[in-house]
């Protein structure tokens, strides 16, 4: 443990904000015990210090974590900023304080690094799992696609719809989050998506929908029917924005 | 007919085609679609398994009149037929809403080899040629097909597969009388010959046409005769080695129709828990560096439906019991019940640190509940635990409980 004195930190709940803090926490020496993002609430014993998010030094110390320690680390931070995993903020600068200060340790049954690769592992295989559950919509041309994730995946995603569809324009939405992956004209953005409010689907896109539904009917085989094993590959929590297992509005 | 009930027909008669992977491939670079190496799963039907692509025949109908075949001829079914047209517009409108990862073509033999594979390669050319797609595309190659068609179909698709159907050529003959054993392997071979040569010339020369890039695969059903769990696997070992396939699928029958040759469809009820232990037996073939005499010998040619076949191999082999973690080298590791590629290789890693112990491998996520009998960690085994072989036997069986408990009084029917 750091002999620094400890503080609090709230900040802007981005990335760049968080790298600023570690930046802040660096230059003053102080050693941020808790994180507090927008809209949470809670009253902390420590002094509680507001950190603007400051671009250039979030950019130094994003190369600082490739240069003094690695690329996998900082792979390693980035990929946990996306988890799910509660006061993820703490845990990871707990990590990043180590890493650039001390040597990191390298076993990776040490509970510092462990807690931080068992939420990447989480963040991948949901990801993974979105990978083909997502089900699009065709709104006129445009794709589009809603997702009710536990951890931000949809940076994971990104690469992945963006080569298997390079001339279609699609919108993915992440409602938890609420932040949308825009592509069009071979680009992209995530933005902030507040609340999508979406038509009542065209004839063609209900057609499609149904000839889906008719073929997952028909595919299984009912003298196998396992709906245990089912819901062991594919969870229930991921039905709700599946095609197959919706009713069209009449 | 309307698109919809030639889907429904269509995809009902080919449901019991196993083969619903996506892997294997790395192509990309069209206007729609790419592959991932190792596949991608889609949704998940009724009964378990993976949707992966949309698995639907060229057609069903068909001139041969195989026994244990839903499509025979002489079984009174409505039949479709997909125009190639159809069929690609079909796959495009799925593939861009991201229901499936590609195709899965086969077909009844509508007329003759020659024009069905024509057919189904004419399918794949719009696909390919017009569409510019690049997602995956599993074909099944027909046998007794001109060489030169297979070959057509070979450069579209990524992977080909034949059916080898039955797991002997006795009872080829006796339940598919219009097939020939050398009309099944023939097509094997000119895949496997297309795909060497492929992939030399890909060393040569930059804009190579691809054949079936993601290799070639086989299927055969379980259950519907009487081969032993012993003749199947050392069938199956042998395939991978002279035909380089890159998977060979079990598929439990299913009584689909009444032969006094076919087990009777009143009280016969599939196979599933001997086509798991098949499955499982054919990752210990192909990932853990287990032969299949190893594993069944001519004394015991079926596998023990009550454990799985790596425990069941531990068990018969204690002596080479237990396994000290800290030490093992990576083979030895991987033969343990219960430690995978995975976790072998997270110990090898962790090993280098620090010496391990129980609380270090659950961190590590290894999962102790059947390794536990067969480790040591810093040469003590679990304070506690019952090691005689007895007490071994009783407490793995007890773990495989929930899978066995619905089918046992079914399976006996078979194992006798």
């Amino acid at each position: 443990m750091s002999t620094w004195p400890q503080c609090a930190f709230s900040y802007d709940g981005s990335f760049a904000g968080f790298l600023t803090c570690v930046g802040e926490s660096f230059r003053c020496r102080e050693y941020p015990f808790y994180f507090l993002p927008p809209g949470a609430e809670q009253i902390s014993l420590y002094p509680l210090r507001p950190i603007q998010t400051d671009r250039a030094l979030a950019k130094a110390v994003y190369a600082a974590l490739e240069e003094v320690v690695s690329e996998s680390f900082r792979r390693m931070i980035t990929y946990s900023f996306l988890t799910c995993l509660p006061q993820r903020e703490r845990h990871i600068y707990d990590v990043v304080h180590l890493g650039l200060t001390h040597a990191l340790p390298q076993d990776p049954t040490d509970d510092r690094i462990l807690i931080l690769t068992r939420a990447i592992r989480y963040l991948t295989r949901e990801a993974e799992h979105y990978k083909g559950f997502v089900r699009f919509s065709d709104y006129g041309g445009v794709l589009v696609g809603q997702i009710e994730p536990k951890n931000r995946v949809l940076p994971l995603l990104r690469p992945h719809f963006c080569q298997r569809m390079p001339e279609e324009a699609f919108l993915l939405h992440d409602k938890v989050h609420r932040e949308g992956l825009f592509y069009a004209d071979r680009k992209w953005k995530i933005r902030p998506v507040e609340t999508l409010d979406l038509d009542r689907p065209d004839q063609a896109e209900l057609e499609c929908r149904a000839l889906w539904r008719r073929f997952y009917e028909t595919i299984a085989i009912r003298e196998r029917y396992n709906p245990k094993c089912r819901m062991t590959h594919l969870p229930k929590r991921f039905w709700g924005e599946m095609t197959e297992f919706q009713d069209d509005p009449a | 007919m309307t698109i919809a009930k030639k889907l429904e027909i269509l995809t009902d008669a080919a449901k019991y085609d196993v083969a619903c992977t996506s892997s294997g491939g790395d192509r990309s670079g069209g206007r729609l679609g790419k592959t991932m190496p190792a596949g991608c799963c889609h949704s998940f039907a009724a009964d378990g398994r993976c949707i992966s692509l949309l698995k639907v025949l060229m057609t069903n109908v068909c001139c041969y009149d195989c026994r244990y075949c839903v499509n025979r001829s002489s079984n009174d079914l409505p039949r479709a037929m997909f125009t190639p047209r159809e069929l690609a517009d079909l796959t495009m409108d799925f593939y861009r809403r991201n229901y499936i990862e590609g195709l899965f073509l086969s077909s009844s033999v509508v007329r003759d080899p020659d024009y069905t594979t024509e057919r189904m390669a004419d399918a794949l050319a719009i696909l390919r040629e017009e569409y510019g797609f690049s997602g995956y595309i599993h074909a099944k190659a027909i046998p007794g097909a001109d060489p030169a068609l297979t070959q057509r179909l070979g450069r579209l698709a990524d992977r080909l597969s034949v059916n080898i159907e039955l797991p002997s050529s006795r009872s080829l003959a006796l339940l598919a009388p219009d097939k020939a054993r050398d009309d099944i392997f023939r097509p094997m071979e000119q895949i496997r010959d297309g795909i060497l040569a492929y992939k030399a010339d890909k060393v040569k020369y930059r804009h190579t046409p691809s054949f079936a890039p993601a290799g070639q695969s086989t299927q055969m059903i379980v259950g519907a005769s009487d081969e032993t769990d012993r003749h199947i696997l050392k069938l199956s070992e042998e395939m991978y080695r002279t035909y380089g396939l890159k998977r060979v699928f079990f598929s439990a029958y299913v009584p689909v129709a009444e032969s006094p040759l076919l087990p009777s469809p009143l009280d016969f009820k599939p196979p599933l828990l001997r086509e798991h232990r098949l499955y499982q037996s054919d990752w210990l073939l192909r990932f853990y560096h287990f032969r299949a005499d190893e594993l069944l010998t001519p004394d015991r040619p079926n596998l023990d439906l009550r454990l799985d076949p790596k425990c069941n191999w531990a068990m018969n082999h204690l002596e080479e019991f237990p396994v000290e973690v800290n030490t093992a080298d990576y083979r030895t590791l991987l033969r343990v019940p219960g430690i995978g590629p995975i976790g072998a290789r997270r110990i090898l890693a962790a090993r280098r640190w620090r010496s391990l112990d129980y609380d270090s491998l659950k961190k590590l996520g290894i999962v102790l509940k059947r390794a536990q009998y067969f480790v040591t960690c810093g040469g003590r085994m679990t304070p506690g635990l019952r090691t005689r072989p007895e007490g071994i036997l009783r407490a793995l069986t007890a773990l495989e409980a929930p899978a066995i408990a619905p089918q046992y009084e079914q399976m006996s029917l078979f194992s006798s």
